[in-house]
């Protein structure tokens, strides 16, 4: 019943990450146990899927949609200002852990453009301004 | 008497302020002593109108929008519970010409009812296409299916009558619906509205898939950045399950289909079928070569539907009204409607569900209004990031799945993207490369090798620009390397945004605009 027991191996990690953050190195080794795997098949489905990291996150995780509906309505500029604005790249994490900076491809906001997801609350028709807002709420200033 | 107001619950009205507004709405109302009750509906899909609200009056809806948390005093000063006139007023939601237009056979719901509510769902026409199925012969159901000409809507419009006598005709054994809800093609959002807007319409069309080729079990593979989608479909299955529609006896019949919730986790290739299964089966998701057809050999290697949302939620209907009323609908083999997806630099992006026949320019300005930013309109992107970009002269394209390819483009899932004269289709291009470069599953290496080398000769090309002219030689043959020679749609379609950015682009790659008229 090996493949059933695979197949609950993208549940368990979703909920490890949500208890976590992140995968934690000593999980690796019960997760392969328990979903009959080698070890280093769950690092490569752990690897091969955007969702999954395996170190902590920020406080919080700021999402920019970088595809074409965005980019037709200056996800472009908006991206530049909030890698500026927080001083990282993305993929990266700001220095004092608050935010983690990534790229998502679509977030299925394409008619209210440009579209960014600050942890799993979407925004639509984002301006530079309120972006910045909702940073600082976020970071409770 | 309680007057209902409706003020939606998609995400992307969420996204846009409809959460506060609607506490704005409920205060106000409290303070005034006004008995309301709030219904919490799915979006109509006129999205530069959301937050769109609907006060109903005497039976009738009237629109206002878009509504900011700090205009909701003003309406009921306005006295927008009788009617009275303000200047973000609509009038009646169903006269609204974007609305009256169109012809809404599978988003005959949309936000009209709350998603929830089994009885608004019944209400409103839920679960006829299910309750005739139950009284059909399987083949009797394919049949129809047949008969309405309905295909894929996932982008790769394959008839969906010949996938299922497939399945139905693999023998016995397990097998399983898989619905791919991993809408990840940017400028694409009719999966996501109709999992929130109307989720049993989608229950409603797997549960008849199982009836029709014999299956019992039924996967959602629903991607993660639709967390509203999933809580909605985790309270949908729940309610389903209780009132026995979904578990053990489908609506006292005896027959049993069983519906699991499966998260993706960010990969966009998994919206790839046999990737897709993969993941499901907790590996890497990695394309398979075919054959085997999902349809032998599918999930867990048993006889499988892998369908779109839209597919299967256009099913109750095909089996509510019978296969020749939906084909009375479209245009050459193309039949029935697909709601379109209007996004990008558009004046009033949304939800279209025509009939297919209608030309590119309809939408874009009958519809879409023309661009945001008051520009022209230069390219626009059909059927997502694979999908190519058409200039002005092809907007009078019929939007039919064959008028389309024999033009090297393709309608896909619907998804119309528009740019301005603003854009730099060069850098489009090398998007669109270094989209496969970074969703590459790897398997192949025409995608996982073609991608990167395509990215590395674009930034040359974007240098050399505009100083020195460019050849294109060798993208093209790149292109045409990863057109011929990769395993799925990945590698194979990513050249289509390419090639098509170089043949009627060509000044914004540096190349003199002849090479033009030779490619087309």
């Amino acid at each position: 019943m090996s493949s059933t027991n695979q197949a609950d191996l993208l549940p368990a990690l979703h909920r490890l990450q949500e208890k976590f953050g992140y995968i934690p190195d000593h999980a690796i080794a019960e997760l392969a146990k328990a979903h009959n795997m080698a070890q280093a098949e769950v690092v490569g489905v752990i690897g091969f899927y955007h969702d999954f990291r395996r170190t902590p996150p920020g406080r919080q995780r700021l999402r920019i949609c970088r595809a074409e509906s965005c980019q037709a309505m200056g996800a472009d500029a908006l991206a530049l200002h909030a890698s500026t604005q927080l001083g990282v790249e993305f993929g990266a994490t700001t220095a004092d852990g608050e935010v983690t900076l990534e790229a998502a491809y679509c977030l299925g906001n394409c008619a209210c453009s440009p579209a960014v997801m600050l942890d799993d609350e979407l925004h639509g028709r984002v301006s530079a301004e309120r972006l910045d807002a909702m940073l600082a709420e976020g970071r409770g200033v | 008497m309680t007057q209902r107001i409706f003020v939606p619950r998609d995400a992307s009205a969420v996204s846009v302020g409809a959460e506060r507004v609607c506490r704005t709405i409920e205060n106000e109302a409290r303070n005034r002593g006004l008995d309301v009750e709030i219904v919490r509906n799915g979006s109509r899909g006129l999205y530069w109108l959301e937050p769109l609200i609907e006060v109903e009056i005497d039976g009738q809806r009237i629109a206002y929008g878009p509504v900011n948390p700090e205009d909701v005093p003003g309406l009921f000063e306005a006295g927008w519970l009788q009617g009275g006139t303000h200047a973000l007023c609509h009038g009646p939601s169903e006269e609204i010409p974007y609305l009256k237009r169109q012809t809404r056979l599978i988003f005959a719901r949309m936000g009209v009812t709350d998603p929830l509510s089994l009885e608004d769902y019944r209400a409103h026409g839920g679960f006829k296409g299910l309750e005739r199925a139950l009284d059909m012969k399987a083949e009797d159901i394919v049949d129809a299916i047949d008969t309405g000409g309905l295909r894929g809507r996932g982008g790769a419009g394959f008839p969906t009558g010949i996938k299922w006598r497939t399945v139905m005709n693999a023998g016995g054994g397990q097998k399983y619906i898989v619905c791919n809800a991993d809408e990840g093609d940017s400028g694409t959002f009719s999966d996501r509205m109709l999992m929130e807007g109307d989720p049993f319409c989608l229950i409603e069309g797997m549960i008849i898939a199982g009836l029709a080729v014999g299956a019992d079990t039924g996967y959602i593979y629903l991607r993660s950045e639709y967390p509203d989608a999933w809580d909605v479909l985790e309270d949908a299955i729940v309610t389903a399950t209780r009132e026995g529609i979904l578990g053990a006896n489908v609506l006292g019949s005896g027959r049993g289909f069983e519906l699991n919730l499966f998260k993706g986790a960010g990969a966009y290739v998994c919206g790839e079928e046999t990737s897709l299964l993969e993941s499901i089966e907790g590996k890497r998701g990695l394309v398979r070569a075919k054959p085997p057809l999902p349809a032998l050999q599918g999930l867990f290697g048993q006889p499988t539907v892998v369908n779109n949302v839209i597919t299967l939620a256009s099913v109750p209907w095909i089996l509510a009204h019978g296969g020749e009323a939906y084909k009375a609908h479209g245009s050459g083999r193309s039949r029935g409607t697909l709601p379109f997806q209007l996004a990008g630099n558009l004046k009033q992006p949304g939800l279209v569900e025509v009939a297919f026949g209608m030309t590119l320019r309809e939408l874009l300005y009958d519809f879409g209004g023309g661009s945001a930013s008051g520009r022209p309109i230069r390219a626009v992107q059909v059927g997502g990031p694979l999908g190519a970009y058409l200039p002005e002269s092809r907007f009078d394209l019929p939007l039919d799945y064959e008028a389309f390819a024999a033009v090297g483009a393709t309608v896909g899932h619907g998804g119309i993207v528009a740019f301005d004269d603003s854009v730099d289709m060069a850098k489009m291009a090398r998007y669109a490369m270094e989209f496969c470069a970074i969703e590459s599953c790897g398997k192949c290496t025409p995608c996982r090798i073609g991608s990167v080398r395509g990215v590395e000769l674009l930034d040359s090309m974007l240098a050399a620009r505009p100083q020195h002219s460019n050849d294109d030689t060798l993208l093209r043959d790149l292109c045409q390397t990863m057109l011929e020679g990769s395993l799925c749609a990945m590698g194979g379609m990513t050249p289509y945004p390419v090639l098509s950015a170089l043949d009627h682009y060509p000044e914004d790659f540096g190349l003199s605009p002849k090479q033009e008229e030779a490619s087309t």
